[in-house]
């Protein structure tokens, strides 16, 4: 029973490194926050100002209305589990997850007590006398995983733990991720740059880039409302189509067609218009608003076929279409047609979301 | 079936023959560089083994009939060879000590802590390994002479160590670098101390390269002669080195080989032994799985 609250958080290494900026956040119980963001960003950077493996140069850690900026790691009562699993090799399985207890002077009956609870739960029994070496990827994955789980701490920090795995086992250990953190009434925050990770197993998706947030909402919103250009560009694939149109009285220029702008005010000189390929279909006679274009490339995903395709009249401008395969279409041109409530509009200079009531700027 | 399996016949015979022939080479090469790099040493031992007669007869016996204890006997009873192993060990084991004890934490710090001028440090450290050591001889000579370490144990153990520090830095350093600095992070988040975590983690994990350093810093020092030979004149307090090289007869024609052998092999044995002592310590742990491999 906890809550995590980071404010204004900044960590400066030297005036050009400056990986973590300006983050605020909250994290309650039971909540799934994940930090998502390339490679870079300062994922880890908060992550290890939150264990305080690292000591902010500004703002303020509180977990449970406490401020915890100050105390070690030892003293925060915080479990994390890192990308390399990080076992002690020298130690069994057992040794393994009962040494955090032990520090903490947790009487050697409860420990074996709640070591037997975990491993039945993750399927470790016959395991507990190997050493790390002994394991499988996957095993040490869940190892480090029950070492955490053990500490029955106040916050868990995860830093990319499922990227050593390989893919199939990947998709199998999240599905078990989901289940074990749900049953956990304990806030979690967990760190990837993989979408998919973050948009099935959170509650809270943080987007960051170069030690900024650049949105906190639910995935859902993330990926139907993304705050600004960089957000819409990095969350979902295929990519979203991100075209920078001239403006026209009400309407973006596209090639040789126009596409209505929402709103009253008067539209900026130009814009960026953004749409998912998978939002791009294929024309209806019913459409009043459709574009032709020629189809230079087709790229097989199985399910789908992803054109890229050039818009009649633009012949810089390519726009991606993600179709079923089964819909028939003629190789070379095809007609398609952009859902007008599918449409996303950004301020070309910022990158800001604008708004379909006014074309302003969300804050 | 069989038809199917007809074509794949001829290819499994060369194959069998390549492998073969492969082998026979392979077995050539290994036994004609142990035949290279053993022979001097069968030698020594089996000129050890040897009587007097045997050693100086002319043709050379390759292959002797008559094996004596006598040369062991000579040099253990007749001269003190067990106190020139005494001493040869105890330097030998004091400098490797002091050299870990010292250089283990120094290159803990270079390869963690983000010192400030930490390049330099290790370019001065290379440099040290890369000055011929017959040039600092004199200069050591006459500080030995100054402070008056003539015939003290100091005087072979505080050069040797100083003369190690530099490789077991290095080694130590690249060996850090090499551990997942998670480790390190998982057990402050467990709640070590720092001292904890380095003697309950870090230090059972550096064991191998520990050994190893160990064992390249006591061979360098059971092996030194030159300045053993000019810090030590006192009898009682010699080592092996020095000890081999001065057992001679009185004249050339009284050469004593098989003692000289003996001693050899003698001095060589507890290096031997070391090494075969630690040697799966040495391969073992370094690859076992802290993280994914
Ligand atoms: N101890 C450090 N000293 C200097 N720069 C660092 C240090 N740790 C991380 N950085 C820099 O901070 C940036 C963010 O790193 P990190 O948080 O690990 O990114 P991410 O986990 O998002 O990939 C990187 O550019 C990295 O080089
Ligand atoms: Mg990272």
């Amino acid at each position: 029973m906890a809550k995590l609250e980071l404010s204004h958080l900044n960590k400066t290494y030297s005036p050009k490194i400056i990986p973590v900026k300006d983050v605020s956040l909250d994290v309650d119980d039971g909540e799934f926050l994940t930090l998502l963001g390339p490679s870079g960003c300062g994922k880890s950077t908060i992550l290890r100002l939150i264990a305080g493996l690292e000591q902010p140069t500004r703002g303020e850690i509180r977990i449970d209305g406490k401020n915890v900026t100050q105390h070690s790691p030892g003293d925060r009562n915080i479990a994390m589990v890192f990308q390399s699993y990080a076992l002690y090799p020298h130690m069994t399985v057992y040794d393994n997850m009962a040494s955090g207890l032990k520090l903490k002077r947790v009487s050697s009956e409860e420990i074996r007590r709640r070591i037997e609870q975990v491993s039945l739960f993750l399927g470790l029994g016959n395991l507990m006398q190997r050493k790390p070496g002994q394991l499988s990827g996957g095993q040490r994955q869940r190892v480090a995983l029950g070492r955490a789980l053990v500490r029955q701490p106040d916050v868990f920090l995860l830093d990319e733990p499922l990227s050593n795995l390989d893919a199939l086992l990947r998709e199998q250990v999240r599905a078990e991720l989901k289940q074990i953190f749900e049953s956990q009434n304990t806030p979690v925050v967990y760190v990837t740059h993989d979408q998919t990770e973050a948009m099935t197993l959170s509650t809270k998706v943080a987007v960051l880039s170069n030690g900024d947030l650049q949105q906190l909402d639910p995935p859902r919103r993330i990926y139907t409302h993304p705050a600004n250009r960089f957000v819409a560009g990095f969350v979902g694939s295929p990519q979203m189509n991100l075209l920078d149109l001239k403006c026209e009285g009400k309407f973006a220029i596209l090639g040789n067609y126009k596409i209505p702008l929402p709103g009253r005010m008067t539209p900026p000189p130009e814009i960026t218009l953004g749409v998912r390929p998978e939002h791009v279909r294929l024309a209806e006679p019913s459409d009043t608003h459709t574009l032709q274009g020629k189809v230079i490339l087709k790229e097989n995903l199985g399910m789908s076929d992803l054109l890229s395709v050039k818009v009649k009249g633009a012949e810089n401008q390519t726009l991606r279409a993600l179709l079923p395969s089964d819909r028939p279409w003629s190789a070379e041109e095809v007609t398609l047609a952009l859902p007008p409530d599918l449409i996303h509009w950004f301020d070309v200079e910022t990158g800001d979301r604008l708004t379909s009531e006014n074309l302003q700027p969300v804050y | 079936m069989s038809t199917a399996q007809l074509p794949a016949e001829p290819r499994t015979q060369t194959d069998k023959s390549s492998i073969s022939w492969r082998r026979i080479l392979w077995i050539t090469a290994i036994v004609l560089t142990v035949i290279f790099s053993l022979a001097p040493i069968l030698w020594q031992v089996l000129t050890s083994f040897k009587t007097n007669a045997d050693i100086e007869a002319v043709p050379t016996v390759y292959l002797p009939t008559r094996f004596t204890l006598q040369h062991y006997i000579e040099i253990f009873a007749r001269r003190p060879f067990a106190n020139y192993m005494f001493n040869s060990g105890f330097v030998a084991v004091t400098s490797t000590l002091l050299c870990l004890l010292l250089g283990t934490p120094a290159a803990y710090a270079l390869a963690r802590l983000r010192l400030p001028g930490e390049r330099i440090i290790l370019a001065i450290v290379l440099v040290v390994t890369l000055f011929p050591y017959i040039l600092l001889f004199l200069g050591l000579l006459e500080i030995v002479r100054a402070t008056g370490l003539a015939n003290n144990y100091l005087a072979l153990i505080i050069p040797y160590t100083a003369m190690n520090i530099p490789l077991t830095i290095l080694v130590m350093r690249s060996f850090f670098q090499q551990l997942p600095r998670d480790l390190e992070d998982s057990a402050k988040v467990d709640g070590y101390s720092t001292w904890k975590m380095l003697l309950h983690i870090l230090l059972p994990m550096t064991i191998p390269a520990l050994v190893t350093t160990g064992i390249l810093t006591f061979i360098a020092s059971w092996n030194e002669f030159l300045f053993a030979l000019t810090f030590i004149t006192r009898e009682s307090m010699k080592t092996i080195p020095v000890a081999v090289a001065q057992l001679s007869g009185t004249t050339v024609f009284e050469i004593p080989y098989g003692a000289q052998a003996a001693a050899t092999v003698v001095g060589t044995l507890p290096l031997v032994v070391l090494v075969l002592l630690f040697q799966r310590r040495i391969v073992q742990g370094l690859t076992s799985g802290a993280v994914k491999g």
